[in-house]
């Protein structure tokens, strides 16, 4: 069920549902639901032929030999590919465009730093010839020791990454000399973004020019990846992408496999298709990173915090750099004058972490929220009035002002609709039967990311309307955003409206990631749009050949398709009317979000690297998304087993563009945080670092049997310093704070603290 | 998946005929086989495709009391065949808890009681493994083990077997009739299934070219419908296999307990009938006392075979939890969750 509470300024008052603001549902249901939407992979191409790849049964050593014969003989072959036939490939720059090394890339490697590394491909004329020919490649190694994960007792405690310190006050001083002291542990292990649709693509060389068909959340900084690998213009490598079935942050770059690939079809000169299999989805890119931080919080008596010791460690891989940044919640939740955040990343032999939906604030949020609600009851205040106490009026850290913060809000109303004053706040206090029931609460927020993007608005001769841009639509509603937006500013019906997306060749956008893309492009749609529309009237109002012509007007009105004098009183005509009338097939307009003298190097920069994000601390304001979290959670008494039962989510996104997309991503990431509190791990073997649960029977998501209804509630109210259209960021937000509001109803059922993610049955039996 | 020959014979002697070839595997709903031919972790060389085989997908009445479930018939016609599911609930119950709902409508029942383990390292062929490769070794014994055996098992496998539909078969004493080279047995299901000893490989007591033809459960397996519950704890609702589970049948006589079964899954390489706690329980009073001496009784020889200790008191509490479930008597309707511990949260889903 969802509830509107339209005081708070959903920016749905009144809309009509084509309007921005609208309930309009997905434009690119129908295609999905009935199979006619087609994905990458499903490109069918003359010629095509298929690879597979091998991976690295150890953690760490070298190869030491790679026997092919066998597979070279196997029928359908027509490649076997090892790390010493792929030459000529340049190490690309890194998404911060980073000028890289002036050295070669092996996509297939001799020495290996993780279990699933790809050493070798084969290509063959079919996808089962390929497979049936993998299995007879062997690989012999020099296995050196590994360290395969975090607890690993090689681990050490990693290198400090400077960066992430953030200090005020002298918070190990006040922590001593508090009245109240907590101090507590809290784990992540490694978590996947599971998507249904698994990484993989086509790639067809003609001549120098490269077109990859790849599920990808930033074809231009993909495309950019791929022109350095293989030293071709940026300008030559299309990338297409049209649907996308499901990213959660892993589909933003381009990945080794994709090198392969397309080395494979330029050498071959047939388009070559590589999906990975389901368990190298495990080891092909990196999940998000498992984690340890401790907590520690000085009060006074009546619950207010004095002081904040953060410690934060990550894995990272042993040659590349990921950190998770664990203070960005820590830092920004509560109001306290001692504060003192550090980091370390550690070293383990894993393929390189990445982004999984949050990165940073999910896990932060883990350690903070669980934290707070430790000190509720070492104080013996109610969780939710603790929060409130302790409520940041300003960004603590960045002491500027919340740009919108309606966490006050998301906290009373949740409160209200779950029925918190009821609770009884006693651990082990409310049963039914066998099970114990426990009420947690927790908050969560996200930064606003801020980029840039471009689009094109064309009006045309039957009076329909074009939209393209490169952005992306996994799933998000980017498409039905974008028709809306184009909608309304035009005053045309959405459903005239085609939104073009997903081909490198339209106007350009940058990386579909930290729930920036709404904004960035209806902010581009909605100026394109403006100016197709001031063209339109313009033309209207001058040409010879319009009707409106002799009116002497200085504009007119463009409602549902239709050209009008604001008074009514001269003619009305539809778009498609006027433009035969004076001769145009179509109408035009570009439109970006780049400041005004961009350079051609700068718009380069800003859609193929994610240098040019905006901070979201930029000038006056700190700027985030906010939400709250009340859920009931059922454990059985005798068995351990937890089950969320109820769950109510207040949240401040800004104004939404369409609540009914925005609800449904909500509802997402609360569905993944349920995931992530109770089933979701990836299991390190101790021996070789493989990941033993590298399957979908057996990396466990939530079924829709495991998910009750999901209240969740708008508090947003438009927010001008965030985007142009006043939204913040949807996508990210709603799984902050899921796992930590579980943890805590699960100590108010049982009395137990779980501080180790996922919370399974053996530790509270 | 390698290449390999696809027959399809017409009768069952030519099936089995066809099968007693080195390198064959029927082919039933394939909902394990072609898994496992995708992964590598068998590569048969020749299918023989049963599923057009006449007859046994019937599930008829015996003359002396009984019934006879074709090997074909899928697992979820059977569990939703009303008048099946009256007389056997306990068997019913356990269908609808296993695998999902596409799954149950391809799954047969004589490929349930012959799918394979869901160790992990029986499913990766970059490790040891003694199932998959007799001699290679065990990669679980010092492994990631933490669902693994706790009864029965060896330092050679300390694999389970992951069927949900055998425990309350094996309890309520169910029979498997084969057909093979030498004519037609039948075998007791707590017969069929073996311990891993130092064969793990050797999974049943099956010969090259054995067909399972039909399960048949005996006349007084009925007797039990009053008082017969199946009971699975996994970690998710839906769509995951047992960590334990229980079935429990019984009967009460003026609070006492006139006949009782038990069996316990997901603790061994073979659905494991309890028949010490039977014993104890036959002629004591229905009550909860007997069901913690029984619960005892069931789990005296269990040993963990690694990180697993806690799978022992948890069998112990389902063993409670599913005979006083059974005592209260068997629901009028099938619960929205079956098998679930979780079946009364309000809003509880009928799609488990
Ligand atoms: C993701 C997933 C989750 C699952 N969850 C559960 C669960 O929770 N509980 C549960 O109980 N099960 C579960 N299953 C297993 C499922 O029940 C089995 O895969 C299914 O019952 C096998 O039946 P089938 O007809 O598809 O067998 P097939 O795959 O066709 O065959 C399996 C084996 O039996 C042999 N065989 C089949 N029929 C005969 C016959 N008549 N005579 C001789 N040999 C034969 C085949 O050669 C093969 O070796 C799950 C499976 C999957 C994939
Ligand atoms: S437990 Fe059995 S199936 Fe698993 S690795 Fe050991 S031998 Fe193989």
């Amino acid at each position: 069920m969802t509830v509107h509470i339209k005081s708070h300024g959903d920016a749905s008052d009144g809309a009509f549902a084509e309007a921005v603001g609208g309930r309009l549902s997905r434009v690119d249901g129908p295609a999905k639901i009935t199979g006619a939407a087609r994905y990458a992979v499903e490109q069918q191409l003359d010629g095509l032929v298929h690879a597979v790849l091998v991976d690295s049964t150890i953690a760490a050593g070298r190869v030491r030999a790679i026997e092919t014969a066998r597979a070279e003989a196997a029928p359908g072959v027509l490649k076997v590919l090892t790390p010493d036939s792929i030459v000529g490939l340049r190490t690309a720059s890194d998404w911060f465009g980073t000028p890289p090394p002036d050295k070669p890339y092996f996509p297939l490697a001799r020495d290996i730093t993780f279990s699933g590394q790809h050493v070798a491909a084969v290509v063959a004329e079919t996808f089962e010839q390929a497979v049936a020919a993998a299995a007879l490649i062997e690989i012999s190694y020099d296995e050196t020791p590994a360290i395969v994960d975090l607890n690993d007792a090689k681990a050490g405690d990693g290198i400090p990454v400077d960066a992430m310190t953030k200090e005020w006050g002298d918070a190990p001083a006040a922590f001593a000399a508090a009245p109240v002291r907590i101090c507590a542990a809290y784990n992540t292990p490694r978590e996947y973004q599971a998507p249904m649709e698994p990484h993989g693509l086509i790639a067809r060389w003609e001549d120098d020019r490269l077109t990859v068909w790849e599920p990808s959340q930033w074809l231009d900084g993909m495309a950019r990846t791929y022109a350095e690998w293989f030293s071709v213009p940026f300008e030559n490598v299309r990338l297409v992408s049209p649907y996308i079935g499901g990213g959660f942050g892993s589909k933003a770059l381009a990945l080794s496999h994709g090198a392969v690939a397309a080395y494979a079809a330029r050498m071959l000169g047939r388009p070559v298709k590589l999906v990975l299999t389901r368990p190298q989805t495990f080891t092909g890119y990196g999940g998000r990173a498992a984690t340890r931080q401790t907590v520690t919080i000085g009060a006074a008596q009546d619950g207010l915090i004095q002081s904040i010791v953060h410690r934060g460690v990550n894995e990272t891989s042993i040659d590349g750099m990921w950190v998770e940044p664990l203070g960005s919640v820590t830092s920004i939740m509560y109001a306290t004058p001692n504060f003192s955040s550090r980091q370390n990343v550690v070293r383990v032999n894993s393929v390189v972490p990445g982004a999984m939906r949050a990165p940073g604030e999910n896990p932060s949020a883990f350690g903070i929220e669980c934290a707070i609600d430790e000190l509720a009851y070492e104080v013996g205040i109610d969780p939710l009035e603790i929060r409130l106490r302790n409520y940041a009026e300003q960004d603590p850290h960045a002491r500027k002002a919340w740009s919108t913060r309606q966490l006050r809000e998301a906290f009373a109303t949740g409160a209200e609709r779950f029925g918190w004053a009821a609770r009884t706040p006693k651990p082990r206090s409310m049963r039914d039967g066998n099970q114990l029931i426990g009420w947690g609460v927790a908050a969560g927020t996200y930064p606003v990311r801020r980029a840039h993007g471009e689009a094109i608005v064309r009006i045309l001769a039957d009076g329909s309307v074009e939209v393209e841009s490169s952005s992306i639509d996994m799933g998000q509603g980017t498409y039905t955003i974008l028709a809306q937006t184009a909608a309304e500013t035009l005053g045309v019906p959405a459903d005239s409206v085609v939104v073009k997306l997903g081909d490198s060749r339209f106007p350009r956008a940058g990386v579909t990631g930290g729930s920036r893309l709404a904004g960035v492009m209806t902010g581009a749609v909605y100026k394109a749009a403006t100016s197709a529309l001031d063209q339109l009237v313009g033309l209207a109002i001058s040409d010879p050949r319009s009707p409106f012509h002799a009116l002497q007007a200085n504009t007119l009105v463009v409602a549902n398709g239709r050209i009008a004098s604001p008074r009514g009183d001269g003619p009305d005509v539809s778009i498609a009317e006027l433009l035969s009338g004076i001769g145009l097939d179509r109408i035009e307009a570009s439109g970006d979000t780049m400041p005004a003298n961009s350079t051609a190097e700068d718009r380069y920069k800003n859609y193929t690297t994610i240098s040019m994000a905006l901070p979201h601390t930029e000038g006056d304001y700190s700027r985030h998304s906010w939400c709250a979290h009340f859920i009931e959670v059922r454990v059985d008494e005798d068995f351990g087993t937890v089950r969320v039962s109820r769950v109510v989510s207040a949240l401040d996104s800004g104004r939404l563009y369409n609540p009914k997309l925005a609800e449904s991503q909500w509802k997402g990431g609360i569905i993944m945080g349920i995931g992530q509190a109770l089933l979701e791990e990836g299991i390190v073997d101790r021996r070789h670092g493989r990941i033993v649960n590298n399957n979908l029977a057996d990396y466990l998501v939530p079924t829709n049997a495991d998910i009750p209804d999901i209240e969740v509630i708008s508090v947003g109210i438009p927010d001008p310093h965030s985007s142009a259209l006043g939204g913040k960021g949807v996508g990210e937000l709603a799984i902050v704070g899921v796992a930590p509001a579980i943890a805590n109803a699960v100590f108010h059922a049982t009395g137990k603290r779980i501080r180790d993610l996922p919370i399974t049955l053996e530790k509270l039996i | 998946m390698r290449d390999f020959d696809y027959i399809r014979p017409a009768t069952i002697p030519d099936a089995v005929a066809a099968a007693a070839q080195p390198g064959s595997a029927y082919l039933a709903g394939g909902t394990n086989l072609l898994d496992l031919m995708k992964g590598g972790i068998t590569s048969p060389e020749r299918i023989v495709d049963i599923t057009r085989l006449p007859e046994l997908d019937r599930v008829e009445e015996l003359p002396e009391g009984g019934l006879r479930i074709g090997a074909l018939v899928r697992n979820a016609d059977l569990a939703h065949d009303p008048s099946f599911a009256k007389a056997y609930p306990a068997v019913a119950e356990a269908l609808l808890s296993g695998a999902s709902a596409q799954l149950r409508n391809a799954a047969t029942v004589g490929g349930n009681l012959l799918q394979r383990t869901r160790c992990s390292y029986f499913y990766d062929t970059a490790s040891p493994c003694n199932r998959r490769e007799p001699g290679s070794g065990c990669s679980a014994l010092h492994g990631e083990n933490r669902l693994h055996a706790v009864l029965g098992w060896s330092e050679a496998c300390i694999a389970t077997h992951p069927s949900d539909f055998c425990v309350p078969l094996v309890a309520l004493d169910a029979v498997v009739e084969i057909e093979g080279k030498d004519g037609r047995r039948h075998v007791t299901l707590e017969e069929f299934h073996r311990l891993p000893g130092q064969t793990p490989q050797r999974e049943t007591v099956l010969e090259p070219g054995d067909l399972i033809v039909a399960v048949r459960l005996p006349a007084e397996a009925a007797s039990f419908a009053a008082n017969a519950r199946y009971l699975k704890v996994r970690e998710r609702t839906s769509y995951a296999f047992a960590v334990v589970s229980a079935a429990a049948a019984l009967t009460v006589e003026g609070g006492r307990i006139r006949a009782a079964r038990l069996a316990l899954g997901g603790v061994a390489a073979k659905p494991w009938r309890a028949r010490a706690a039977e014993a104890l329980l036959i002629g004591a009073p229905a009550e909860e006392a007997s069901f913690l001496r029984a619960a005892d009784a069931a789990l005296a020889e269990a040993t963990p075979s690694g990180d697993n200790a806690f799978k022992i008191e948890l069998a112990r509490r389902i063993v409670v939890r599913a005979l006083t479930s059974a005592l209260a008597g068997t629901p009028a309707l099938m619960p929205a969750l079956p098998a679930s511990p979780f079946s009364n949260i309000p809003g509880a889903r009928h799609d488990a």
